[in-house]
């Protein structure tokens, strides 16, 4: 093969065959082989400014880590990146990677960038399967006390790195498992659950406690924890509450909100119901509102549950679409049906108050708006009736009223999330820092994570000097 | 896990729990709940807190057995663990000093507005308590409830204790004799939480009732729970539980109970085959 095409030659992600994939939950992507992911690595122009790197919200030393590939050093390899990044076998999975490193690799100007999220995936899930749970080093033991509320990416990671540095570390979570959205939120077949609980075992081994079933504002609230003894907390709560349309009919009976479709599925097992004791309700034609990654993974499972006719309702056209470009083609893949410029404006029910059809408007793009996307217009008297069984509304959430409520010294911006600095997370309380959904709104796993790696910082920087 | 310590059947298909749950007696006022999960593949069901005792960090529960959790719940005996307890959850009852309340309980609902009835009474009231059974077997905190109220007034649906008649019937009789009221407070089913609030609506007597919708978290992320309150969603678990019932949406609520109905019947049928052929 000659330097350039082998260059331009982009390693393909292995997949379940569509006509298997979409009749179980287990994992869509298979992941590279090692020849693969040599293969791949050796694409790598090992730059010596790389720019990989400044799309990386933790830094990862992305050449370093693939130059252990070309040598074989699959787990060092891993290591390496662990240094910055404490999950890589989530991050190497849902990380918008064309969005960030993959965006910035030179290679993609000419031909296609390096398959960087790939290659951590591979490394990650090698070093997992060859190695035992390992704690990684931690400093010498300090005296300080830190509470982490929930235990969402951004949580896990405040919760490493404070370990590392030698506090005593408390995790906190509200439900009965581990892991916030990657537990409840994102579906088997794109992140399997064993991964949480590896990552949550491994925090365990480095002497993390975890704590389910306490909800921060109401089992203790944060002045209680503070008279308890901790030092500093950390707030990653994550975002919460479901947004809906506030349209006529949105409570009839087969209205789902994303998050209780998608809970019900992952974290209490409705796709083995009755041996799982939650039950849901999946009809033969689902309509799943909304064009983010969230709305995809709902219309997949519904699939995967035994929907005939799964279709994305999206006021938008593809191109505004903000789910990731990998989650669209699955989607495509395996039969999702994209209605595009449509917007609901009103469910209607049977006698008994079940959801049988939505009134939609077809619209236009218009001018760009905040988010520089083109704007959708409704074109008047376009109204149509569209018959459903189901309704999944995926447009995002709004702050999780309970904590905030519960504590009035931390300030909310106007949005009701939390008023935080975005370099040190420090809240308007002192000792109280926050990241993660819960500041930005509904975001990222990695820029959670992110934030949880400032946030650790600051902690250590608080916690040595008593400087707010 | 968390611990059963006692269990004691106090009527047909209901049980009293007092369970281990250290850190929920904590913050606990009356009115909240908390949910429960029973073992690995359980469901999540909101069950509201008769008692809390701080000192024991105990947590008293009257469970009627109605679908397959609840029946699990019932086989458990005093020894026995149940996987996960959270709470407190929802806002506590506004309990102040308004002169005459009339607290109502239907049912299992009677153990919810019981520690209602002793706070609004410690508040200074004079209260009033109506509390209604299918039958004799079904009758619970009689003495509890005597104690915590002014008056008590007891009915049956079939007479066999008490007053023949339900509770509407008795609130009825209080309003035709003139008596005073200021506030109602009515928990039980549906259904006798929305015929109450219709009468005192036409009484102009401010009442609060204790939604039962359907709830997973709990903490406002699954929007499962939903109610239609003066027109406007409201979430049962953040915003509630407890409601001005005159703007409730009792219909919607009542459908919307009924979400499951058939894989409820489903898994309860399935379940009590299971325990035969064992």
């Amino acid at each position: 093969m000659s330097d350039n095409k082998q260059k331009a030659r982009r390693e393909p992600m292995p997949k379940q065959k569509v006509e298997d994939r979409v009749k179980n939950f287990n994992e869509v992507a298979l992941g590279y082989s090692e020849e693969q992911a040599k293969s791949e690595a050796e694409r790598c122009l090992q730059c010596p400014k790389p720019l990989c790197v400044q799309g990386c919200p933790v830094d990862i030393d992305i050449p370093g880590f693939i130059k252990l590939i070309v040598e074989g050093k699959y787990t060092e390899a891993a290591n390496k990146i662990k240094e910055d990044d404490i999950l890589p076998r989530m991050t190497g999975r849902v990380c918008p990677q064309e969005e960030q490193c993959e965006a910035k690799c030179i290679l993609g100007i000419k031909h296609k960038s390096i398959a960087i999220g790939r290659l951590e995936r591979f490394v990650a899930d090698y070093e997992a399967k060859n190695s035992e749970v390992k704690a990684p080093e931690i400093r010498e033991g300090k005296s300080k006390k830190v509470a982490v509320v929930g235990s969402g990416p951004a949580g896990l990671t405040v919760a490493a790195d404070c370990a590392r540095m030698g506090y005593d570390v408390k995790i906190f979570e509200a439900l009965h498992k581990p892991g916030g959205v990657l537990a409840y939120g994102i579906p088997e077949f794109r992140l399997p659950k064993e991964i949480v609980g590896r990552e949550v075992e491994t925090l365990k081994k480095m002497g993390v406690e975890l704590e389910c079933n306490v909800i921060i504002g109401k089992t203790i609230t944060i002045e209680q924890l503070f008279e308890e003894g901790y030092d500093a907390i950390f707030l990653g709560v994550g975002a919460g509450l479901p947004r809906f349309l506030g349209v006529d009919g949105e409570n009839l009976l087969g209205v789902y909100s994303a998050n209780e479709f998608l809970t019900r599925v992952n974290l209490m097992k409705a796709y083995k119901f009755p041996e799982y004791d939650t039950p849901i309700n999946v009809g033969e034609k689902v309509a799943v509102v909304g064009g983010g990654n969230v709305a995809m993974d709902s219309a997949r499972s519904a699939l995967r549950l035994g929907a005939k006719e799964v279709h994305i309702v999206y006021r938008r056209s593809r191109q505004e679409m903000p789910a990731r470009n990998e989650e669209i083609e699955n989607a495509e893949e395996e039969g999702i049906i994209f209605d595009l410029l449509v917007n609901p404006v009103k469910f209607l029910g049977d006698e008994d108050g079940w959801v049988k059809s939505i009134e939609m408007l077809k619209m236009e793009l218009g001018e760009p708006d905040n988010s520089g996307r083109r704007r959708p217009v409704p074109i008047e008297g376009s109204e149509f009736l569209y018959d459903v069984d189901t309704v999944i509304i995926a447009i995002g959430q709004n702050a999780n009223p309970i904590l905030l409520d519960a504590t009035p010294e931390i300030k909310k911006n106007k949005w009701g999330y939390i008023d935080a600095d975005s370099e040190t997370a420090k809240t308007s309380m002192k000792g109280v820092f926050a990241g993660g959904d819960i500041v930005t709104g509904e975001a990222t796993v990695i820029d959670a994570m992110g934030a949880g790696r400032k946030a650790a910082r600051a902690i250590d920087e608080y916690l040595k000097t008593g400087k707010w | 896990m968390y611990k059963i310590l006692k269990k004691e059947k106090i009527g047909p298909n209901l049980n009293k729990f007092v369970i281990e749950a250290p850190l929920v007696p904590k913050n606990y006022q009356p009115g909240q709940f908390v949910v429960l999960k029973v073992d690995e593949v359980g469901e999540r069901i909101p069950i509201t807190i008769a008692e809390a005792d701080k000192n024991k960090g105990t947590i008293t529960l009257f469970v009627q057995e109605v679908g397959k959790t609840t029946y699990k719940l019932g086989e458990l005996e005093a020894g026995d663990s149940i996987s996960d307890v959270v709470g407190p959850l929802g806002h506590p009852a506004k309990v102040e000093k308004v002169g005459t309340v009339v607290t109502i309980g239907g049912g299992v609902g009677t153990a919810i507005v019981y520690p209602e009835t002793k706070a609004f009474k410690e508040a200074g009231n004079y209260v009033i308590s109506i509390i209604g059974f299918k039958s004799k077997d079904y009758v619970m905190l009689e003495e509890e409830m005597r104690e915590a109220s002014d008056e008590l007034y007891i009915l049956t649906d079939d007479g066999s204790y008490g007053k023949k008649g339900f509770t509407t019937n008795e609130l009825q009789e209080l309003e035709s004799a003139g008596r005073k009221m200021d506030l109602v407070i009515a928990i039980g089913p549906a259904i006798m939480m929305q015929r109450i609030s219709e009468m005192t609506k036409e009484y102009n007597v401010k009442t609060i009732v204790s939604l039962n919708s359907a709830m997973m978290d709990a903490t406002g992320m699954c929007g499962g729970c939903r109610v239609e309150v003066d027109g406007e969603t409201k979430f049962a678990c953040v915003d509630g539980p407890e409601f001005d019932g005159h703007k409730v949406n009792f219909d919607l609520l009542i459908k919307r109970l009924s979400t499951y109905e058939e894989q409820e019947k489903k898994a309860l049928d399935s379940y009590h085959r299971c325990k035969i052929e064992e």
